[in-house]
């Protein structure tokens, strides 16, 4: 048992995290610029950062992961990292010209105190930047937040750095789609093409992250939001931003910068949260939604009647980001599930208060933490078991030491496939979410009948 | 993709063998701005701590540097597993501001008095040595109170590179050196160095050692334990792999305890056989030692060459393509592809020395390129151009031989099974050949240019 020292009883801990439910800025942030076109995400920072990053994501995805960062040594911080940033901006217009460079900072350039902005204006005076690219930046101190922080900042910062007016209201829709993957940024232009919505959508992972074997490395594939779009965004006819956390800041900025009207939904994770943002996308670009939606929705509802003798009273413990977790919780609840244990990494009050109302008048305690870790959720566990633990990889070490099933979901998954190429979101995805849910409890059921209840039809 | 250009600043660190007489321009901080595939001073002492598993291992940094590296590398453990999870005092913005000592002290005690560990190393991140934690002064308290050994590791990650990493792991090591009891050792003891169990490579090793009746006091650091490393001064011999990482500690222990030592390859038939002789003619007086290792490894040699040569008939003329951490491990993975009938043709490291590359001449055909700290598109520009049917690398080179439509064989974190030792050659062969010929690349498309 690896896990074999966790104890039952839940000490206050003020200060030790053990497996954490989270990680920091940076990464959210690369993740984000990667989703625009022709883009190379830069790190500020050591070159363990980025590294590390690149590491990760590339367990996660299966896919190459491009990124380049200031190299910083012993004098850099001590004088700051200028000198060195200066130069990347030149190595990398020379060598790999992108489109974009994204520079985020990192725990050592914020301490520092680097000042992005008048590094690469300097690097801008001295013609390192050729004409037509751009280098965007972002702050990501390590410190604060998590890595949904970072996501959400580089999200943001597409806004302050291209979105502008061209006077006119185009008949477009900004869509954000949040910290989700490939997969979950392809559904939703499936879901927006089918009701026949012209949309912005960024950042946009979808071909990035997830795209075909074709005999080549390329450095920057096909996918990806391009800096002509972005730069459309501030005469789009309204934004919708998927997830408070996530896409919120970003959101806010396009309204308060091109006064873009925007509605912040739930992540569409689960039947409710999709009928919202189906909803919200027909009112806000004055269409009808298709029969063909209508079809889908009628699909996942099929199965989630056909099938609720299996789900009801089923206790689940979560691991995750705030913004899916509130869908992921609002489905579980419609399914009459009982997600017993929350538990996220991220810090944020709001995260739990949002939680307990959505869980208030289950007939269960419901136990949620925000700022918190992985061992804190084997800990509930311990105290009160579960039928089924949703949640990334790290959680594989409690499903076996516990010995309950795990249904993969959130970052990173770095033992399974899938994530990339099969949605959550939207009807599709919340079909996928309850056949997973389902193979695992009913294996879980076959395997534990004994030989007179084992059943051939469920 | 034809048209891939090199900066003009890289230049001296790309060569090809054959054309012109070169002296790499190696152990160089990365240019800034380059896709480099190196890491940080923190993941180099990180790697070689980690495999001890009766420790705990605290990051003391913000969260990121502890959640990258939790339990990402199969160091296994025969017993404890505390390696495995991941401790941290997640650093937030009121600790950067008004420092981070207070907190390393709650977490230190809470992670001790929850564990109970023979020992705990705590590594200091980017951020620590910019606000100035004076970390020793915490541990100190923390040893006194907790009476185990309390270790700092210098691996701010900007303060050099990986190998500075290694280094400091190396100072932390030799602190606990010496602190036990070793007046039970014999007299035909040696430490085995810069191992570190992936897949279980070190019980491949110390079972062959056993066997010429070598006792293994300590594994640094696979399948670690503290108690061992503090009386490995009892031995009478180090025999260094990996020879980047430790042989720093190897010479402080020669200064200090008189112990001479020895570097070793344990990949490859040949190179495994040379560490096996080499250790029983350092015991040249017993006789036995050096007849058993002889016996002993032909009986291994035999049991894998047959299909070793049935191997090496379906690789005959197939191209290889390697581009690993240090250069010691890129001297015998040519080695053992030139065994299994296999041109390489493509080589570099991370954190090799110029004395390395040199070496590394010396031992490839012409027209081999030879390339220090390289990005993504020299990789890919080198792979096209010399028609490379096989790519062995990490973590984040693997994707790229794939998109290529070209074999891979990892040869660090995610290696699943050990290639080390006689039955180690055989797993890696195997693994080539399945690689090398596998029917899916029939599918996919490989090096298309444009």
């Amino acid at each position: 048992m690896l896990l074999r020292h966790t104890s039952e009883e839940i000490a206050t801990r003020s200060a030790l995290t053990i497996n954490p439910a989270k990680t920091c800025q940076p990464i959210g942030a690369m993740y984000a610029a990667l989703g625009i076109h022709s883009c190379l995400p830069h790190s500020h920072g050591s070159q363990g950062c980025y590294s590390y990053h690149r590491s990760t994501l590339t367990r996660h995805y299966k896919e190459p992961v491009m990124a380049a960062t200031s190299s910083f040594t012993e004098g850099s911080s001590v004088f700051g990292g200028q000198a060195n940033l200066v130069q990347a901006i030149t190595n990398i217009f020379t060598i790999y010209n992108p489109d974009v460079i994204a520079v985020h900072t990192t725990c050592l350039s914020e301490t520092i105190g680097d000042d992005i902005p008048q590094i690469v204006s300097k690097a801008r005076d001295s013609g390192a930047v050729p004409e037509g690219k751009y280098v965007i930046h972002t702050n990501t101190p390590s410190y604060v937040g998590s890595h949904v922080t970072g996501f959400a900042n580089m999200t943001k910062a597409m806004v302050d750095y291209f979105s502008g007016k061209n006077g006119k209201k185009d008949k477009t829709v900004n869509i954000i789609p949040g910290y989700v993957e490939p997969s979950d940024m392809q559904e939703i232009k499936r879901l927006t093409s089918m009701m026949g919505i012209k949309t912005i959508l960024f950042p946009d992972t979808s071909n990035v992250l997830n795209g075909p074997q074709t005999g080549r490395y390329k450095m920057f594939p096909k996918g990806g939001v391009t800096v002509d779009a972005l730069k459309m965004t501030g005469s789009s006819m309204g934004t919708i931003a998927l997830g408070l956390l996530t896409s919120g800041p970003a959101a806010r900025a396009l309204d308060s910068k091109c006064k873009v009207p925007c509605e912040i939904l739930n992540m569409p994770i689960g039947l409710t949260g999709t009928d919202i943002f189906i909803d919200t996308l027909r009112q806000v670009a004055g269409v009808t939604v298709p029969d063909a939606i209508n079809v889908e929705r009628g699909q996942m509802i099929d199965i989630i009647t056909d099938m609720h003798q299996y789900f009801y009273g089923k206790k689940v413990a979560l691991a995750g980001d705030p913004d899916q977790l509130v869908s992921l919780v609002e489905f579980l609840v419609s399914l009459d599930m009982q997600p017993v244990h929350i538990v996220t990494g991220t810090p944020g009050k709001q995260f739990e208060k949002k939680i307990k109302e959505l869980t208030e008048h289950l007939p269960c305690n419901v136990n949620v933490f925000a700022g918190s870790d992985m061992f804190m959720l084997h800990q509930l566990i311990k105290n009160e078991p579960v039928d089924l633990i949703i949640g990334n990889t790290y959680c594989k070490y409690i499903a076996r030491d516990e010995d309950i099933p795990l249904l993969r979901f959130g970052f990173p998954i770095l033992d399974r496939v899938g994530h990339s190429y099969f949605p959550t979101v939207g009807y599709r995805g919340g079909i996928r979410l309850l056949e997973k849910m389902l193979d695992l409890l009913l294996d879980r059921k076959d395997r534990d009948s004994s030989e007179i209840e084992f059943e051939l039809v469920m | 993709m034809t048209a891939i250009h090199i900066l003009k600043d890289r230049e001296n660190q790309i060569h090809e063998t054959g054309k012109a007489p070169f002296n790499m321009a190696c152990d160089k901080h990365s240019l800034s701005g380059s896709v480099s595939q190196r890491a940080c001073v923190f993941c180099g002492s990180r790697v070689v701590l980690y495999p001890i598993a009766d420790a705990v291992h605290l990051v003391h940094g913000p969260i990121g540097c502890a959640a990258y590296t939790w339990d990402i590398r199969g160091a296994l453990s025969s017993g404890p597993e505390l390696h495995r999870l991941s401790f941290s005092t997640d650093l937030r913005e009121k600790d950067v501001i008004f420092g981070g000592e207070e907190k390393l002290y709650r977490t230190l005690t809470a992670l001790i008095d929850t564990y109970s560990p023979k020992a705990a190393f705590v590594y200091s991140t980017c951020i620590v040595g910019i606000i100035g934690d004076d970390v020793e002064a915490v541990l100190r308290r923390v040893q006194k109170e907790k009476n185990i050994p309390v270790l700092a590791v210098h691996s701010e990650g900007f303060k050099g590179t990986k190998k500075d990493g290694y280094r400091a792991a190396c100072e932390a090591l030799f602190k606990l050196i010496g602190k036990g009891d070793a007046s039970a050792v014999g007299k035909y003891a040696i430490n085995i160095l810069g191992e570190f169990n992936i897949g279980g490579e070190a019980w491949i090793i110390k079972n062959y050692y056993r066997k010429m009746g070598i006792d293994v006091v300590s594994v640094m650091t696979g399948d670690g334990r503290v108690e061992e490393v503090m009386k490995s001064h009892g031995a009478k011999l180090n025999v260094v792999q990996c020879s980047g990482s430790m042989t720093h500690l190897a010479k402080m222990m020669e200064e200090k305890y008189g112990i001479p030592y020895i570097r070793v390859s344990y990949f490859g038939i040949e190179d495994m056989s040379k560490a096996l002789y080499d250790v029983a003619e350092f015991f040249s007086d017993n006789s036995h030692i050096l007849e058993k290792t002889k016996t002993m490894v032909k009986e291994e040699v035999e049991a894998v060459y047959p299909e070793l040569l049935s191997i090496r008939k379906a690789l005959s003329g197939k191209k290889g393509a390697i581009y690993v951490g240090g250069a010691f491990k890129a001297f015998s993975l040519i080695k053992a592809l030139k065994m299994i009938g296999m041109d390489v043709v493509l080589v570099g490291s991370q954190t090799g020395s110029e004395e390395d590359y040199a070496i590394l001449k010396d031992m490839c055909d012409d027209g081999t390129v030879i390339v220090d700290d390289a990005n993504p598109l020299e990789l890919s520009k080198y792979i096209i151009e010399k028609k490379a049917d096989l790519f062995i690398g990490g973590v984040k080179e693997r994707p790229i031989a794939y998109k290529m439509g070209i074999g891979f064989c990892d040869h660090n974190h995610e290696r699943k099974t050990p290639l080390a030792g006689y039955e180690g050659m055989l797993n890696f062969a195997r693994e080539v050949y399945y690689t090398v010929t596998s029917p899916v690349w029939q599918f996919a498309p490989r090096n298309v240019v444009n």
